[in-house]
């Protein structure tokens, strides 16, 4: 009876959507264009040689990196310093899907390494996962990109710390977690470590950009980029046809499609989404008038990157949808450092998430979190606003 | 014979959970399969990584999602 009523109540919504929204109004009607514009732009220039690459890259990343042995570094035994480092940069390769940040928190919280570690892997995993990386890289720019992923390695240190510290006391005994079985490497590492090399390559060199002028190293890369990504090709069909089974290569596929069929979607909501609000960059065509929102989070001041932050924490981005979102919002006047603010805070909380995390960890320490997620974004969006140069 | 899958609902989980059945119902063996979704429930496993199985109370696989043909060797185990 229950599925029988919300679809019921999923019709009346569109029936009343329907009815009312004004599609006579020439704001709407270019805002739903927009939408589809956007949407046009990245399949035009982001989808087959952005995208495509980055799923096998992820696929492989979880067939063949053996992922147990990052989880040695999360037992109650381990130690502390090594935890901390390998919490803050491990969400390379763990946390490729956002619904395994949740359960591996909870993991190092209760069965293992303890609430310093636990919160460090629960600020940078979503930041630094390599999909997240390489579409902040390629659609907002190398600087976001790179600031986004040092920004959460260095601050999850520290927050990981301070709550440590605030409760050291609270600190018990626990039970130890089941670390899966290492599995011995099949292939010496060199092979898999040219294995993923070469699908790097292929991403950087299929998506080299023409330069703004046709002189020096970048214009003599762009020239001949097809032929290096081409090279690389032929260099990875030739590893996986003399290295790699037949079982692991159908594995990797398998893998590569799960995360093509579970993120698609979901960004190709988010790139209409962000086109209907904010028009496609450097349109003021969307819903929300870009004054409003250059006056809300433009600039670099402690207000923008503090009232980014919040927002930030607040709001559910489901995988890699924070990146349109920002890009409509960056076209309309949003500031370097509030961007960054928002995609640091982003991620990591949500009212979702923060209603989990009180259930694991209780409410004085889910908003001790909040306090320290939301802090420390608006002062690295602030520093790293400064460095950009905006004012 | 109780299988439980442990995972919060997540696609991965979703397949592990069709794998199961596949394997159940290609070896006609009597199973109850049980989801496991609360996080709290999860952590009483010993679970970090989801998705996960476990076959008895005793967990076979984490952090992947294990074949057809993986889950019906571990069911003529037991």
């Amino acid at each position: 009876m229950k599925t029988e009523w919300r679809k019921f109540l999923l019709i009346v919504a569109v029936f009343i959507a329907a009815y009312y929204i004004p599609f006579g109004h020439a704001r709407v009607q270019s805002a739903i264009l927009e939408s589809f514009y956007m949407l046009q732009d990245y399949a035009r220039r982001h989808v087959l040689f952005c995208l495509v690459p980055a799923f096998f890259i992820a696929g492989g990343i979880s067939v063949f990196v053996n992922q147990a042995s990052v989880m040695r570094y999360f037992g109650a035994q381990a130690n502390k310093i090594l935890s901390y480092g390998v919490a803050s940069i491990s969400g390379t390769i763990l946390a490729v899907c956002s619904c395994t940040v949740l359960p591996l928190f909870a993991g190092i919280y209760k069965r293992g390494a303890g609430i310093g570690p636990a919160t460090a892997f629960l600020y940078s995993g979503p930041a630094i996962n390599v999909l997240a990386i390489i579409l902040t890289a390629r659609v907002l720019g190398w600087q976001l990109g790179l600031a986004r992923a040092l920004g959460a390695i260095i601050f999850s240190i520290v927050i990981g710390l301070l709550m440590a510290l605030f409760f050291r006391k609270e600190e018990s005994e626990k039970a130890n977690a089941v670390i899966p079985e290492i599995k011995e490497g099949e292939r010496p590492l060199w092979k898999t470590a040219l294995y993923f090399l070469s699908m790097m390559f292929i991403l950087i060199f299929a998506a080299w950009g023409k330069p703004a002028q046709p002189v020096g190293f970048w214009d003599a890369v762009y020239n001949i980029h097809w032929y290096l990504a081409g090279g690389f090709l032929i260099l990875l069909v030739l590893m996986l046809i003399y290295w790699f089974k037949r079982d692991e290569i159908k594995e990797w596929v398998s893998s590569t499609w799960i995360f093509a069929k579970m993120i698609l979607p979901l960004l190709f909501g988010g790139v209409l989404v962000a086109g209907l609000l904010m028009g496609s960059p450097g349109n003021d065509t969307g819903l929300i008038p870009s004054s409003y929102i250059s006056s809300l989070v433009g600039g670099n001041s402690i207000f923008a990157n503090f009232f980014a932050s919040v927002v930030g924490a607040l709001m559910y981005f489901a995988t890699l949808t924070e990146v349109p979102i920002l890009q409509g919002l960056i076209g309309s006047g949003m500031g370097q450092g509030p961007a960054l603010a928002l995609l640091l805070a982003g991620p990591a909380l949500s009212l979702p998430s923060m209603i989990v995390l009180r259930s694991i960890m209780g409410t004085k320490k889910t908003l001790v979190f909040i306090f320290l997620v939301v802090a420390l974004s608006t002062i690295v969006g602030m520093l790293f606003g400064t460095l950009m140069g905006g004012a | 014979m109780k299988i439980e899958i442990l995972g919060t609902g997540c696609p991965k989980c979703k397949q592990t959970l069709a794998n199961v059945e596949k394997a159940v119902k290609d070896l006609g063996v009597d199973a109850e399969i049980v989801k496991v979704d609360k996080i709290q429930d999860i952590m009483n496993y010993g679970v970090m990584m989801t998705p996960a199985l476990a076959i008895n109370g005793e967990v076979k696989i984490v952090g992947k999602i294990p074949t057809p043909n993986q889950i019906a060797e571990w069911l003529k185990g037991n």
